[in-house]
């Protein structure tokens, strides 16, 4: 996958450094603009400007409806109902640029995986004997993706037999036998149970790696998307809200909507009361207060995050001498193990998230409804977004 | 009882004999029914496809009229094929009335909805997403059209059953465009019917074992082609 890259939503929010407008990128391989669909007098897509450059591999996310569907679709050329240009390689596709051209030269797998119903094999070459490729170089690029997916071995099998990771590893093999310049995805692996979800989601993350395809997806899974991108572009309301590296969402996402959906755990409103020592502001969330080191104003509403993996538990009470500048006694809730590491949910008088290992879990004895010590750094609490509403 | 025994019985001989008058009946149908068939096929399979992959106005009026048109009562055809193509007609010209043609006309007229009518709902119960894979796989329409044929092969087998079951078994237009003409336009039904009505039961019986057996044989053989093991 390549650099992070520039991305422009004209006035948005320039807080998000990822949002400010920025030239046409010189490596665009696919770039749009004003890309609008209106259906039914209701508009469902509005994209001022997008630019996709050569090699990078950007996610879109974003609740149901949002317009991610919508503007694969359109951006592929699967339907021309939009308004607005869409460019490929610096040309104009429809005018400067054949559209039967381009759609030879980009590649879509969908959620479902649309097998014809014939064998693994023909399925894989099926793109390559519509563009009339030889024989030869057929068996040749479907025997090297049917070994890139793990399918080889499924080569004579009917499509109709294959289970769901087994027909989405088939779709994905046609789908790169093309060697697209661009590769869209719709949510590929949305109806995958999670083993063979996280299975695939590992080799295509090599695949997409190795082969430095350029590729547009489009998922409900944070995860997934955090995995595999360069960039991702939050969508709402058919437009693009904000777009930046995963660190970018997930450090400084755009409001809290955005926030819970990268999975930001710990979301919480509050108001700025004061100032705390040494130069602290305190937030007074549910009636209990947390120091932030971000300059803030009093009377100020703000939504702040606390990351899990900077909250530290304890079973004594900590210290005033440390440099930790809050600290509340808190009650489990819930502890959720999560593979690798342990979620635990926290009751302060705001709920709050932590992240801990099993080993800790097991040296601190915790357990649910257990009362302990959370604490954090003022540095660790981060403003996602203020209000202008005043205190009551 | 010893009508239908004796009949059967002389129905067999027939058969086993290769009746030449017999056998040329059934030839004849043959080729009437099977090219009123294929005619249909044609202009069914392009009509159906064209008819489940656009959209335009008033298209659920052209559906709903294709739907009633599977159930055209095959006397409606002949009356009006007839009209169309009678001496003083806008047809007459073509002196088409009376031939083996005029019968392949009404029976296409016939079969081309059943097999419209069936195109439509086959490449409708694809799903929606299918065709916009295929598009983006980069097939070109006709492309396209084809692999959602394919796809659509078995319930378009019966497309084909279907056409040729409904005007093998039809006499309505038959008789009226066809005339009857023994060695020229008489068919197995226009046949049955002809000798039931002089008394020729075993003629009546021969013939009707043969219509249920060319019937059931051309399924067979669709069946077959239907619910051939697919690879493993």
């Amino acid at each position: 996958m390549s650099e992070p890259s520039a991305f422009s939503v004209p006035g948005s929010d320039t807080q998000h450094g990822a949002s400010n407008i920025q030239p046409p990128a010189t490596d665009a391989i696919l770039s749009a603009r004003n890309l609008r669909v209106v259906r039914g007098g209701v508009t469902i897509l509005d994209v001022p400007e997008f630019v996709v450059r050569e090699g990078e591999v950007l996610c879109l996310i974003g609740p149901n409806g949002a317009g991610k569907t919508t503007l694969l679709q359109n951006i592929c050329y699967l339907h021309k109902s939009f308004e607005g240009e869409v460019m490929f390689r610096g040309k104009i596709i429809g005018k400067d640029h054949g559209v039967f051209d381009y759609r030879r030269r980009v590649a879509m797998v969908f959620q479902e995986p649309l097998l014809f119903d014939t064998t693994v094999f023909k399925n894989v070459a099926s793109g390559l004997t519509f563009r009339g490729v030889d024989k030869k170089e057929i068996r040749k690029r479907v025997a090297e993706n049917l070994e890139r997916f793990g399918i080889a071995h499924l080569r004579d099998r009917s499509a109709r037999t294959l289970s769901g990771g087994e027909a989405q590893r088939t779709s994905l093999a046609r789908a790169f036998a093309t060697k697209p310049e661009i590769l869209f995805l719709d949510e590929p692996f949305a109806s995958l149970d999670p083993p063979t979800r996280e299975g695939l989601t590992r080799d295509l993350e090599k695949i997409l790696l190795e082969s430095q395809t350029t590729t547009i997806s489009a998922t409900h899974d944070r995860n997934e998307a955090l995995r595999l991108s360069d960039r991702i572009a939050f969508m709402r309301n058919g437009k693009i809200e904000q777009l930046g590296t995963p660190a970018e969402l997930v450090n400084n996402p755009l409001d809290e909507f955005v926030a819970s959906f990268v999975g930001v755990e710990t979301v919480l409103t509050g108001n700025v009361v004061g100032k705390g020592e040494g130069g602290t502001w305190i937030v007074s969330v549910s009636g209990k207060d947390i120091e932030v080191t971000e300059p803030l104003s009093e009377g100020e509403s703000v939504v702040i995050h606390i990351s899990p993996e900077n909250v530290i538990l304890s079973n004594n009470f900590v210290s005033k001498k440390t440099s930790l500048r809050n600290y509340f006694t808190a009650r489990i809730t819930c502890i959720m193990p999560m593979g690798p590491f342990i979620k635990v949910y926290l009751d302060c008088g705001f709920p709050l998230v932590a992240y801990i290992t099993n080993e800790s879990k097991e040296s601190l004895g915790l357990s649910e409804e257990k009362a302990v010590t959370a604490s954090f750094k003022a540095t660790a609490v981060q403003v996602i977004a203020r209000k202008e509403t005043e205190i009551d | 009882m010893d009508l239908i025994f004796e009949g059967t019985i002389k129905a067999f001989w027939l058969l086993v004999t290769f009746d030449p008058e017999v056998m040329s009946i059934m030839f004849l149908s043959l080729k009437i029914s099977g090219s009123a068939t294929l005619v249909s096929l044609f202009i069914g399979l392009s009509a159906g496809s064209a008819l489940a992959l656009t959209q335009f106005p008033g298209k659920k009026i052209v559906v709903g009229a294709v739907n009633t048109g599977m159930g055209l009562p095959p006397v409606v055809v002949g009356l009006f094929v007839s009209i169309f193509l009678w001496r003083s007609g806008p047809l007459g010209f073509l002196e088409l009335l009376y031939t083996p043609t005029a019968i392949i006309i009404a029976q296409s007229i016939i079969a081309t909805p059943i097999v419209t009518g069936i195109t439509l709902a086959s490449l409708q119960q694809l799903p929606k997403k299918m065709r916009l894979q295929i598009l983006a796989l980069g097939a070109s329409r006709a492309q396209m059209v084809w692999m959602l044929v394919k796809e659509a092969k078995l319930p378009l087998l019966a497309a084909v059953m279907a056409g040729f079951g409904g005007v093998i078994s039809e006499i309505g237009a038959s008789i009226m465009v066809g005339g009857n003409i023994k060695g020229y336009s008489r068919v197995l039904t226009t046949a049955t019917v002809m000798e039931t009505s002089k008394g020729n039961f075993d003629i009546a019986i021969a013939l009707s074992i043969i219509l249920l057996f060319l019937a059931y044989l051309i399924n067979l053989v669709l069946t077959y082609v239907q619910q051939r093991e697919r690879p493993r």
